[in-house]
């Protein structure tokens, strides 16, 4: 399973490094055949954290349409979810992610554990593997 | 890839790319495989954090901050509070300043080993990552016990901390300090031996001292080009001045050089949480608060990337006036243009972390009009207009 980490603009590192601490050797997920991609091309998840700005949010827009069907999202974080201390309405920003792209799975926390992060992606999988035996 | 003029190409890195982890636009023009010339272009991150800072109180805003940068995060409010204290008056117990210390430490240990890793990630050295971010996790427990978070601490408040330390606790620092340290000399044995890594990064990504001078650079890029600067011995804040530790500097002035002034600052940080800890004054853990009145203070920290500057500027009101922050990438990245000129093209990510750019902290609205090379901070109002337009 190939995931995509994108950082949807604005965002603080915090949920990104936590994501690198999942496949690092404590949580190690790549036990379980999950690998971060280098390119939306190759992914079949994509995982985005942070606060989606009004700069990012076409290129964000161009990331998804790139990941190839079928394909699930993760929105990981308090950010990504509801805006956070950010808020949504402040002038640099657009809101949160699912008004712009369709999320499967949210992952809650400022930032969300490791372990949190691992069972989203786990339960997108599931999505990921119901829709594909569907869609045949 | 387009033509530029002759030979030259221009090879565009970003917003979305492996080789960075947060998204800038980075235009490197090449000739054949040498560099000649890059244009940086953050600004995809910009959040519009001073101007919520403005509609909070103070002591929400420690809240704030600490998501500026989720890397230094400890910095940030320490940065924040120091600037507060300083421009309200008020006096830290010695207690709070020794745990505020301990805190920004480990932060710093915490994120140094992590920028290790990711620089070993962009020369390829894989198995170097993994065995950084192992001994990473260790000190990530440190944290986690104390504060009860892993990234965002919320430990800092306006006049002190708001958690102890106690004996058991401090004993159980000592034990991880333990496992931290043999990993960091492990790591820096890595480096010293492995003939790989000199040379993907000696004498790869140069800034002479003139130019980090001419850049003015800070932190630890500063460091591994000969400059001796650090806040913490500079102009001591939390209680620095009690404790006894050595500014690392190198002056081999490439990527090799910033390596090992991080790990060896590492070295330091964990000397300098065994002192707090040895040393811990007994006391109270937050100060009382006075009434806000019309002042301006700034507040400085050696933040694990450089200085970092805070300026508050208060009135009658629970609510600052103004806040501004000046972040340590903010100064540095400029000087990612001297260390990539005349590179491979190869070489260009691991130069570009070898200043561990934090953009998160650094990005401000700037249009730049490159028809007259021009560049201007827009209002709010000019910028969605200009978005209609174009």
């Amino acid at each position: 399973m190939w995931l995509y980490h994108a950082p949807a603009g604005g965002l603080c590192n915090g949920c990104d490094i936590e994501i690198a601490a999942a496949i690092t050797p404590r949580y190690d997920v790549e036990r379980f055949g999950i690998l971060l991609a280098p390119s939306p091309r190759h992914a079949d998840i994509l995982l985005i954290a942070g606060q989606m700005t009004k700069h990012s949010r076409e290129r964000l827009l161009r990331v998804y349409q790139q990941v190839p069907e079928p394909k699930a999202v993760v929105a990981i974080g308090s950010c990504a979810i509801s805006g956070n201390v950010f808020t949504t309405d402040n002038y640099p920003l657009a809101g949160t992610i699912d008004q712009v792209i369709p999320v499967d799975v949210y992952v809650p926390g400022c930032p969300p554990k490791p372990e949190a992060i691992i069972l989203g992606v786990v339960k997108a999988i599931e999505k990921l593997e119901k829709r594909t035996a569907e869609s045949i | 890839m387009e033509k530029v003029e002759g030979k030259v190409c221009s090879i565009p890195i970003g917003p979305y790319h492996p080789a960075l982890e947060e998204i800038a636009f980075y235009k490197v023009y090449v000739d054949g495989e040498r560099i000649v010339d890059a244009l940086i272009k953050p600004g995809f991150n910009h959040r519009g954090i001073e101007k919520l800072a403005m509609q909070r109180s103070y002591r929400r805003n420690v809240q704030l901050f600490e998501r500026v940068c989720g890397i230094c995060s400890d910095a940030h409010t320490t940065a924040y509070c120091v600037a507060v204290e300083n421009c309200l008056r008020i006096d830290v117990p010695k207690r709070a300043q020794y745990i505020r210390v301990i805190e920004h430490e480990a932060n710093r240990i915490h994120s140094h080993l992590l920028w290790f890793g990711v620089a070993m990630h962009a020369i390829g050295f894989d198995t170097l990552f993994m065995h950084s971010w192992a001994t990473r996790e260790a000190i990530m427990d440190v944290v986690e016990t104390l504060t009860g978070n892993r990234v965002n601490y919320s430990v800092n408040t306006i006049g002190g901390v708001r958690r102890d330390i106690t004996p058991e606790l401090a004993k159980y620092i000592e034990e991880k300090l333990k496992i931290v340290e043999k990993g960091t000399l492990y790591l820096i044995k890595a480096v010293k031996e492995d003939k790989t890594i000199k040379a993907r990064t000696s004498e790869v990504g140069v800034l002479t001292k003139e130019e980090a001078r001419k850049y003015c650079v800070v932190g630890p890029t500063a460091r591994a080009s000969g400059i001796e600067e650090d806040i913490r011995k500079d102009d001591p804040y939390i209680n620095f001045e009690d404790f006894d530790f050595e500014v690392c500097v190198e002056d081999t002035c490439d990527v090799y050089g910033r390596i090992m002034v991080r790990l060896r600052e590492t070295l330091e940080s964990i000397k300098i949480i065994r002192q707090a800890l040895k040393n811990m004054p007994e006391g109270k853990l937050i100060a009382d608060l006075p009434y806000p009145f019309p002042s301006e203070d700034i507040g400085r920290a050696e933040a694990p990337r450089g200085e970092l500057i805070y300026y508050v500027k208060s009135n009658y009101t629970n609510i600052p006036e103004r806040i501004k922050l000046r972040t340590p990438t903010f100064v540095n990245l400029p000087a990612t243009k001297p260390m990539l000129l005349g590179n491979k093209l190869a070489d260009a990510p691991q130069i570009i972390i070898s200043i561990d750019p934090c953009l998160t902290c650094n990005d401000r609205l700037v249009v730049v009009d490159l028809r007259s090379g021009r560049e201007r901070i827009v209002l709010l109002q000019d910028f969605i207009r200009r978005r209609v337009r174009l």
